[in-house]
């Protein structure tokens, strides 16, 4: 009963902000009167924000408009500059799947290795953590230079972006399970590699998947920049490209659609993350 | 006498009459110099022409001779002769067969701004398929990533700024990778603009601690812009602060109050006038009128492995460049090139960018009709204009071989060869002298030139 009653206090307060949000939106983006006399031919030049004082941030309703032209065609297709929303996004979430599965399918088993191994642990310690802080943006021109094909260097750089937190949390899931689990499939003398399978990679789940969620999150923050930079596809791109027109009503459609995606890829892995939890 | 000349009119006057010698006439030469390049009839009547001509003057080397047998016989009837014995129709057919293209899909990397109109209008309008390619034309962030782009091949041939084929082929700020340049998109079409705030601050000499914008170091902007500050005194240097912005960020900056200024391609410096963040100081058409500012260019590698692609892709873009130097197209132009496709910019913009009726940003309306223009021909002698500016503010250091780097790079001799066959009238040679704010620049003597500036960087 309690529950249910915080839920719905808690949805009726996230609607009051929205709408106290909105309403201070609109007031402050309002057009003012025309800023000063000029010729009716110098105006006709002119753009609206210099004839009639509109403001440079368009209003809530303006975006609303916008947003639901883009949603009535999201798959258009006005040649290579011009896609619709739907494809852009297509497009980046395929960069990201395919960067992301890469950096899974190297990191997992790395970090077992490491994790397993307390040699291999401390020797290749100051190397991650060398790498790890570096800006995924950083390794853009090197890539572009050495891989020489736009497309796979931003694929490349999701991948190395999203490979570290899966890579440490790995080693630190594998490396910290608890020692009587281990000891206990030990005196039942079960393999190294039944080991790994049976006994650590359960235990060490949560901890892994903790990982490819923040992974996650950060491969999406950081397919837009790359695909500002590398152009031609992708929702990054169509900000680039709306930003060049000075669209702010497209940049704004484009940051609430970059939000909404990222939360949904964020929410599937936390989803696995509930499937792999068990209590202790 | 030019290949456009009849050489079947006998009453033509063979002594050249006007002031650079090159035209029967001094009205002709004028219009030939307003027009510049103007593509005549039909395609075909145009290579009948130049073939007749071709024949006509094998068979009588002498104009005197030519023309003593053309009075004799009369025009039709020494062109039906000739065709008797010399087949003109199939002749035509051969000459208009350029060899086929090596590749048909093509792509062509530019950045979004009005230099880019024969680029980006050649799509829509046809100019590409038109002479057997298939081409895309794909929009691109920024001058590095079109340059790393086109190293990498994903790209065929790119709208470069005027100075980076050099650049790049002398292995300034990239690897050394042999470049060329077929034709020059757009002469004049840049402007500096100031903040509003600087209403009152028109004279350059009070810009001293200003900060400006430039869209990168290797372009036009940047040595137009150090050069108008410096004939005013001011060390673009150390008086003023010069930063590399992309041109979309410009308008942003301007309205943030991060710079002053800048000197931007055209349709941005209009983009702030219409959104009322600043107004045009000067047209870059008043420092230097006729300067070049973006380039088409390729590498040597592509020249080589697919020379009659490239060979159609220069002449599509002569073809749009003729097109587009007509100030009646212009209109229709700007409404193909806005959608996001392309540019993405509003149609009023870029009307009074491409038709030269502008609204300065003071509340008044100018017209200048070479506000912007279109000249595919790339001389020589802005290659190394561009090389001593290169030399004089240091991007270059040490002995520069001026003339063997700018016909390295600036492909006057095939693009001659190209218009030519096209029907159009090149220049005779590729060097002209020019003038920068008042000051002659000498082609010949580009070391004397460096030297006879007193604002420049110590070498």
């Amino acid at each position: 009963m309690t529950t249910i009653s915080l839920r719905l206090r808690a949805g009726l307060v996230s609607i009051a902000l929205l709408a106290a949000f909105l309403g201070i939106w609109h007031l402050a983006t309002r057009a003012s009167a025309p800023v000063k006399a000029m010729s009716p031919e110098y105006a006709k030049l002119m753009g609206l924000t210099a004839t009639q004082g509109k403001s440079a941030m368009p209003g809530p309703l303006d975006v609303g408009a916008k947003l639901w032209e883009h949603l009535k065609r999201p798959f258009y297709d006005n040649g290579p500059n011009d896609k619709g929303l739907g494809i852009q996004l297509g497009y980046s979430i395929a960069r990201v799947g395919l960067g992301y599965l890469l950096a899974v399918l190297v990191a997992i088993p790395l970090g077992f290795l490491i994790g397993m191994s307390p040699l291999l642990s401390r020797a290749l310690d100051p190397f991650i953590q060398v790498l790890k802080p570096i800006s995924p943006l950083a390794w853009m021109p090197l890539a572009l230079y050495t891989i020489k094909d736009s497309s796979i260097s931003a694929i490349f750089v999701i991948f190395i972006c999203s490979i570290w937190p899966m890579l440490l949390n790995t080693v630190f899931g594998v490396a910290s399970v608890r020692k009587e689990w281990i000891n206990v499939a030990r005196t039942l003398e079960v393999g190294t590699l039944r080991r790994a399978f049976t006994v650590i990679l359960p235990a060490a789940a949560p901890t892994i998947l903790t990982g490819m969620r923040i992974s996650i999150g950060i491969a999406w923050l950081v397919i837009v920049a790359a695909e500002m930079l590398v152009g031609g596809t992708g929702i990054g791109y169509f900000v680039w490209n709306e930003w060049n027109n000075l669209s702010i009503t497209n940049v704004i459609i484009a940051i609430l659609l970059i939000g909404i995606v990222g939360m949904l890829l964020d929410q599937i892995l936390a989803r696995f993350t509930r499937m792999v939890t068990f209590p202790e | 006498m030019s290949i456009f000349d009849n050489p079947f009119d006998p009453d033509r006057n063979l002594r050249a009459g006007c002031a650079c010698g090159q035209h029967e006439s001094a009205a002709e030469h004028d219009q030939a110099a307003a027009l510049r390049c103007e593509p005549v009839d039909s395609e075909e009547k145009r290579y009948e022409g130049v073939v007749a001509s071709a024949v006509m003057r094998a068979m009588f080397p002498q104009d005197a001779a030519r023309r003593a047998f053309l009075k004799s016989v009369g025009a039709s009837t020494a062109l039906a002769a000739l065709s008797q014995f010399f087949p003109i129709k199939t002749a035509t057919e051969v000459f208009a067969q350029t060899g086929a293209p090596e590749k048909k899909d093509l792509k062509v990397g530019f950045i979004p701004i009005t230099c880019a109109t024969p680029i980006i209008m050649a799509a829509p309008l046809g100019f590409y398929s038109k002479h057997g390619l298939n081409v895309e034309v794909v929009k691109t962030a920024g001058w590095a990533v079109i340059r790393d782009k086109t190293i990498n091949k994903e790209y065929d041939a790119a709208h470069m700024l005027a100075p980076m084929p050099i650049a790049i082929s002398l292995g300034l700020g990239a690897n050394a990778i042999p470049f060329a340049v077929p034709a020059i998109e757009n002469i004049n079409g840049q402007g500096i603009v100031l903040a509003n705030k600087h209403k009152d601050k028109r004279d350059p000499k009070d810009w001293k601690g200003m900060k400006f914008a430039i869209p990168f170091d290797y372009s036009m902007h940047n040595y137009l812009l150090r050069y108008y500050l410096a004939e005013h005194g001011i060390d673009p240097d150390t008086d003023v602060q010069l930063r590399s912005v992309p041109p979309p960020e410009m308008v942003a900056n301007l309205r943030a109050d991060n710079i002053d200024g800048f000197l931007a391609p055209d349709n941005i410096c209009q983009r702030a006038i219409y959104d009322g963040v600043g107004f045009m100081h000067l047209l870059s058409k008043e420092i230097w009128d006729g300067h070049p500012c973006c380039s088409f260019a390729a590498s040597r590698e592509f020249i080589t492995t697919a020379p009659n692609s490239f060979a159609a892709l220069t002449r599509a873009i002569v073809d749009a460049t003729a097109y587009a130097s007509k100030a009646e197209n212009r209109k229709q132009i700007a409404e193909a090139i806005a959608p996001a496709n392309y540019i993405n910019a509003p149609v009023t913009v870029l009307e009074q960018v491409l038709t030269g009726t502008y609204a300065d940003g003071l509340g008044g309306v100018k017209t200048d009709e070479k506000r912007v223009d279109f000249d595919p021909f790339p001389w020589q002698s802005f290659a190394v204009w561009m090389l001593t500016q290169m030399k004089r503010w240091g991007q270059i250091k040490g002995d520069v071989d001026y003339k063997a780097v700018a016909e390295q790079v600036y492909l006057a001799t095939d693009t001659k060869k190209l218009m030519t066959e096209m029907g159009l009238t090149p220049p005779a040679t590729a060097y002209k002298s020019f003038a920068v704010m008042g000051k002659t620049f000498d082609p010949a003597k580009p070391e004397d030139y460096v030297t006879s500036f007193k604002i420049r960087k110590a070498s």
